[in-house]
């Protein structure tokens, strides 16, 4: 599927089978957040299909998927023969933008936790609502 | 082309039919798991496959050639239940039996796979761990250079390390070769991720088939009062239905598209497990998605 390239790739895969996400979406989110946390590069090659299959023993299929995700969000692109490599990176929010959303989410959970929630109960409320804005933002796409 | 295509198939054993009425087209290109409760037709169904039995009824081709025809045989390989290998003989031995009662054999790819796995040619089969014999029953079945690789239930037999190991390998040769797989098994958990098209055999019918992706999108669960569950099943192709006093989980069969939420209810995506795992509880209902669903009645079933 790929020729044998001298450099391996600066990431490896791991899935989770408890976290209910699919397997072609673990690994597309692992990519993002191996870019956000500087282990990938732009020119960066991401890890053959055959390594990826053999180390995790999933469909080939699966990988191609991912890798066709990546490259439709501006992320990677495939060179013929060569493999997937890394080509674009993260909107990044500003620090200030950042640190602004960041002592609003603090207010929100001194609010919470004066009503009675726990940390349990933020972590809970908030992927649930991240759950809702995901299904929002699908049925924008669909 | 189509990796397998049935019609009408049907095996009888005496009196009792271990296969009736199995309709099937099964696109080339695949990894195909077979799943189904122990006596539901899988080795049946893998045994016309492969031409070692010959159906009562109906027609079965692999990869346009009728089943148990010379070139259907050249392009496709056996891996049996047990793997049954001559257990006094080495593996070099069993390479060379290979290699000379096959006219496609790839000796060098062979060697190379032991080597790489680690498995002494001098050692004698008998001698071999249940993950290395596995590994060898699957070297001398991708030395043959299939364009079909039947595996009946090739892991049962593996502890968790060797069953990764042993799909590890069969990923490889996917990626590698672009075979079509078609393997059984029992263990659910063990289709997860590796197959990505799905057959259930049920009672010696098909019950399920397709893509793995269109049967996920095309099922979800329900979640809501009980209350409502009579109100809300009755509109919906329910799959299972599952109530506790207050609260109601609905296996549906539609597209997420197709299927409004009702208020007060929640829509939750299901995995491959829980879907399979559904229609084996519920042997009625059927799951016909694939390219030749022309039986709309059959589709209409659901229990």
């Amino acid at each position: 599927m790929e020729v044998d390239k001298e450099l391996p790739s600066p990431i490896e895969f791991r899935l989770d089978p408890g976290s209910g996400v699919p397997t072609y979406l673990q690994l597309v989110q692992q990519v993002e957040q191996a870019l956000r946390l500087g282990y990938l590069k732009q020119g960066d090659q991401l890890p053959r299909v055959k390594d990826v299959v053999a180390g995790l023993a999933i469909n080939p299929n699966t990988v191609l998927k991912a890798y066709r995700e990546l490259e439709h969000r501006g992320l990677a692109s495939g060179r013929r023969g060569q493999g997937t490599f890394v080509d674009g990176a993260l909107p990044m929010v500003g620090l200030r933008e950042q640190e602004a959303l960041r002592r609003g989410l603090l207010r929100w959970m001194r609010t919470a936790t004066a009503a009675g929630l726990d940390e349990e109960g933020i972590v809970a409320l908030v992927s649930s609502a991240l759950h809702d804005l995901h299904a929002e933002n699908e049925e924008v796409v669909a | 082309m189509n990796a397998v295509e049935t019609s009408g198939l049907g095996k009888r054993y005496g009196g009792t039919w271990a296969l009736r009425d199995c309709t099937l087209a099964i696109p080339a290109g695949h990894v195909v798991a077979l799943a189904g409760p122990n006596g539901a037709g899988k080795s049946t169904l893998l045994h016309l496959t492969v031409g070692l039995a010959k159906q009562s009824t109906g027609a079965i081709s692999v990869l346009g050639n009728a089943a148990g025809s010379l070139p259907a045989l050249d392009r496709v390989a056996f891996m049996d239940q047990d793997a049954a290998l001559y257990s006094g003989l080495s593996v070099a031995d069993m390479l060379q039996m290979g290699r000379s009662m096959n006219r496609r054999w790839d000796q060098a790819r062979a060697r190379d796979r032991l080597a790489e796995l680690d498995i002494p040619l001098t050692r004698r089969i008998g001698r071999l761990s249940g993950g290395q014999h596995a590994q060898v029953a699957l070297t001398l079945a991708l030395a043959r250079r299939p364009d079909l690789l039947v595996l009946d239930e090739p892991m049962s037999a593996l502890d968790p390390l060797a069953r990764h190991e042993f799909k590890s390998a069969l990923m490889t040769a996917v990626a590698q070769d672009g075979l079509s797989v078609i393997f059984s098994s029992h263990i659910v958990s063990d289709l997860e991720r590796v197959c990505d098209y799905l057959v259930v055999l049920a009672g010696g019918r098909v019950q399920v088939a397709g893509q793995t992706e269109d049967l996920l999108a095309g099922h979800h669960v329900l979640v809501g009062p009980t209350a409502q569950a009579d109100q809300v099943a009755a509109t919906l192709p329910v799959v299972r239905d599952r109530r506790a006093t207050a609260q109601t989980h609905l296996l549906i069969r539609a597209t997420g598209q197709t299927l409004a939420t009702p208020p007060g209810w929640r829509k939750e995506p299901v995995g491959l497990e829980e879907l399979v795992l559904a229609y084996l509880r519920e042997p009625d209902a059927f799951a016909l998605p694939g390219p030749r669903t022309s039986d709309a009645t059959k589709e209409a079933t659901f229990s």
